[in-house]
C-alpha cells in the first residue's frame, strides 16, 4: 500500500510538461492526486515517471469571457481545484449545474485537492464533472508538442476511462458555453452513501419560453454505461413541446432502453430503472428552477 | 531510490529532510518526523483517518506526496491543543467537547475527525447536525456510531461561540 518507486518531475510551464511527457518513458501526470494516488498506493499503475502539474502557474482560474461561438463562456483552468469551483460565486450565478455536480464529488478533504482537469482525464463513467461537461457541450483544450487542440466534449470519452488525448498531450483548459440567464438545471444521483460513486447520475438543462415551450434541453447520464451518455433521443422528444410532467415521464422512459452495464452495485434492469426515474425527476426539478 | 530535500512547516515549526519522492505525506509525518498522531487506516483515500490541514485546508495525507508539500504549511493533531506537553492544561474546546460527549472510543478515527471538523467550524461556525454529518461523511468511525461525534461538534460550536473564540 505504498507508491512504487518513480522519478518525480515538477515542471514550471506547460511546454516543459509536454516535453517531459513526449520524451520520458512510461510517464504519468499528477494533477490533484485524488485518483492517481490511490492507484499508485494500490499499485494499479506503475509509472517510471510522475510529472506533477502543481507548480505550473496559470492553470488554475475561473472566468467568464466572450466565446467565438457567440454569447459568453465560462473558462476554467484544468488545475482548478474542485473546492474553488464549489465556492465560486461566478459559477453559482452562471452555471449552477456545475456547482450542484461538484457537491456530489467525494468529500471536502478530496475536493480541496482534486482538480476538474484531473477528473475529466481520469474519466470515470460515474464522475460528476465529466457528466456536467458532457451535458453542457464543453470544449476542452489539450496542449501537445504541435500546439493546442480544441476537443468538443462529446468526442472526449473514447472508451471506458479513456480520454481522447494523445500520449504526449495534456488537458489545459475547459470552456463551457453559458446557457441563457434563468435556465433550469438539475443534477441528481443515486449513490449508496454521500460521496460514493454514483450508481446512476443525471445532469439536465432546460430552456423554456414564456409560453412554456421547451426551446432547448440537454440530458446526460453517468454510471449507466462504460462512458457517460448524452441522451439525444430524450432531448429530441422534449424540444418544441410544452413542458409538463407527462411529457417528462414519456421522454424519460426512453432511458429504459439504454444498453446499461451490470456490476456488484446494480443489475442492468436496475440501472435502466434508475436512469428513467432520475431523468424524470431531474426534468421536473429543472423546470421548477426556470426563472422568467 | 530517488530522493529530494524538502522543507515543510509542521504546526508552525520548519523541518528540512531528505525524502524519497514516492513517500506519502502520512508516512513522512509518522516515520520521519515521529508525529504518529496522524493515523493511517486505508492508505487509499477512503477512511479519512490521515486527514491533516495543508495550508489551512483539509487533505488526506495518504493521497499527497511529501515532496508536493515542500514550502507549504501542515497542521496536524499534535498542534491542536494549545499546551500539549502539560497534561493538566485544557485542550482545544473541540477536543474538550469530544471528551465530554464520549465522541471517541478507540480513538483511531479521532485525529482525522478533529482536523476535518476544525475546517468545518472555521467555514461554518454554527453548522446544523446535517451539515456536520455531511462534513464527516468522508471519515469512517467503527466505534461510536457517529451520534456522539455530531453532538460533540455542535457542543464545540456552542462553546467557541460562548468564549468568542475562533476554532
Ligand atoms: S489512510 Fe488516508 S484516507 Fe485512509
Ligand atoms: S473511535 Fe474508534 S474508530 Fe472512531
Amino acid at each position: 500500500m505504498k507508491p512504487p518507486p518513480f522519478s518525480y518531475h515538477d515542471p514550471r510551464t506547460v511546454a516543459e510538461a509536454v516535453s517531459l511527457l513526449s520524451t520520458l518513458e512510461n510517464p504519468k501526470l499528477l494533477a490533484g492526486g485524488q485518483s492517481l494516488m490511490p492507484m499508485l498506493n494500490m499499485r494499479f499503475v506503475l509509472p517510471d515517471h510522475v510529472i506533477d502539474l502543481g507548480k505550473i502557474d496559470g492553470l488554475a482560474y475561473i472566468r467568464e469571457a466572450p466565446s467565438k461561438e457567440g454569447g459568453n463562456a465560462l473558462e476554467i483552468g484544468a488545475m482548478t481545484r474542485q473546492r474553488d469551483i464549489e465556492f465560486s460565486e461566478l459559477i453559482a450565478a452562471k452555471h449552477p449545474l456545475l456547482r450542484e455536480g461538484i457537491l456530489n464529488v467525494g468529500h471536502r478533504q478530496t475536493r480541496n485537492r482534486g482538480t476538474i482537469g484531473g477528473s475529466l482525464c481520469h474519466l470515470d463513467p460515474a464522475a460528476e464533472q465529466v457528466l456536467v461537461c458532457l451535458a453542457s457541450d464543453a470544449i476542452v483544450t489539450a496542449a501537445g508538442p504541435n500546439g493546442e487542440r480544441a476537443i468538443p466534449f462529446r468526442e472526449f470519452p473514447l472508451a471506458y476511462m479513456t480520454p481522447n488525448l494523445e500520449p504526449d498531450e495534456m488537458l489545459i483548459g475547459i470552456k463551457i458555453p453559458l446557457w441563457p440567464a434563468g435556465h433550469g438545471y438539475s443534477f441528481l444521483e443515486f449513490a449508496r452513501r454521500h460521496g460514493d460513486f454514483a450508481v446512476v447520475s443525471v445532469a439536465a438543462l432546460l430552456d423554456v419560453d414564456a409560453g412554456g415551450i421547451i426551446k432547448r434541453a440537454a440530458v446526460a447520464l453517468g454510471g449507466v454505461a462504460a462512458v457517460p451518455l448524452r441522451m439525444d433521443a430524450v432531448e429530441a422528444r422534449l424540444v418544441g413541446q410544452k413542458a409538463s410532467e407527462e411529457l417528462f415521464r414519456d421522454a424519460a422512459e426512453i432511458c429504459r432502453a439504454i444498453d446499461a452495464v451490470a456490476d456488484v452495485h446494480a443489475t442492468v434492469e436496475y440501472r435502466q430503472h434508475l436512469a428513467a426515474v432520475l431523468t424524470r425527476r431531474a426534468l421536473v426539478q429543472a423546470l421548477a428552477k426556470v426563472k422568467r | 531510490m530517488e530522493s529530494r530535500k524538502i522543507t515543510v512547516t509542521v504546526n508552525g515549526q520548519a523541518h528540512t529532510r531528505d525524502v524519497e519522492t514516492r513517500m506519502t505525506l502520512a508516512d513522512f509525518l509518522r516515520h520521519d518526523l515521529g508525529m504518529t498522531g496522524t493515523h493511517v487506516g486505508c492508505e487509499h483515500g477512503v477512511c479519512g483517518a490521515c486527514t491533516i490541514l495543508l495550508d489551512g485546508r483539509t487533505a488526506r495525507s495518504c493521497l499527497t506526496l511529501a515532496v508536493q508539500t515542500d514550502g507549504h504549511a501542515i497542521d496536524t493533531i499534535e498542534g491542536m491543543a494549545p499546551n500539549p506537553k502539560d497534561k493538566t492544561a485544557p485542550m482545544h474546546p473541540l477536543q474538550e467537547a469530544f471528551r465530554d460527549n464520549h465522541a471517541l472510543q478507540c480513538g483511531f478515527c479521532t485525529p482525522g475527525m478533529l482536523t476535518t471538523i476544525i475546517e468545518l467550524l472555521r467555514d461554518n461556525p454554527e453548522p446544523s447536525a446535517d451539515e456536520v454529518r455531511i462534513a464527516i461523511s468522508g471519515n469512517l468511525c467503527r466505534c461510536t456510531g457517529y451520534q456522539t461525534i455530531v453532538a460533540a461538534t455542535l457542543d464545540a460550536a456552542k462553546r467557541l461561540k460562548a468564549e468568542g473564540r475562533k476554532p
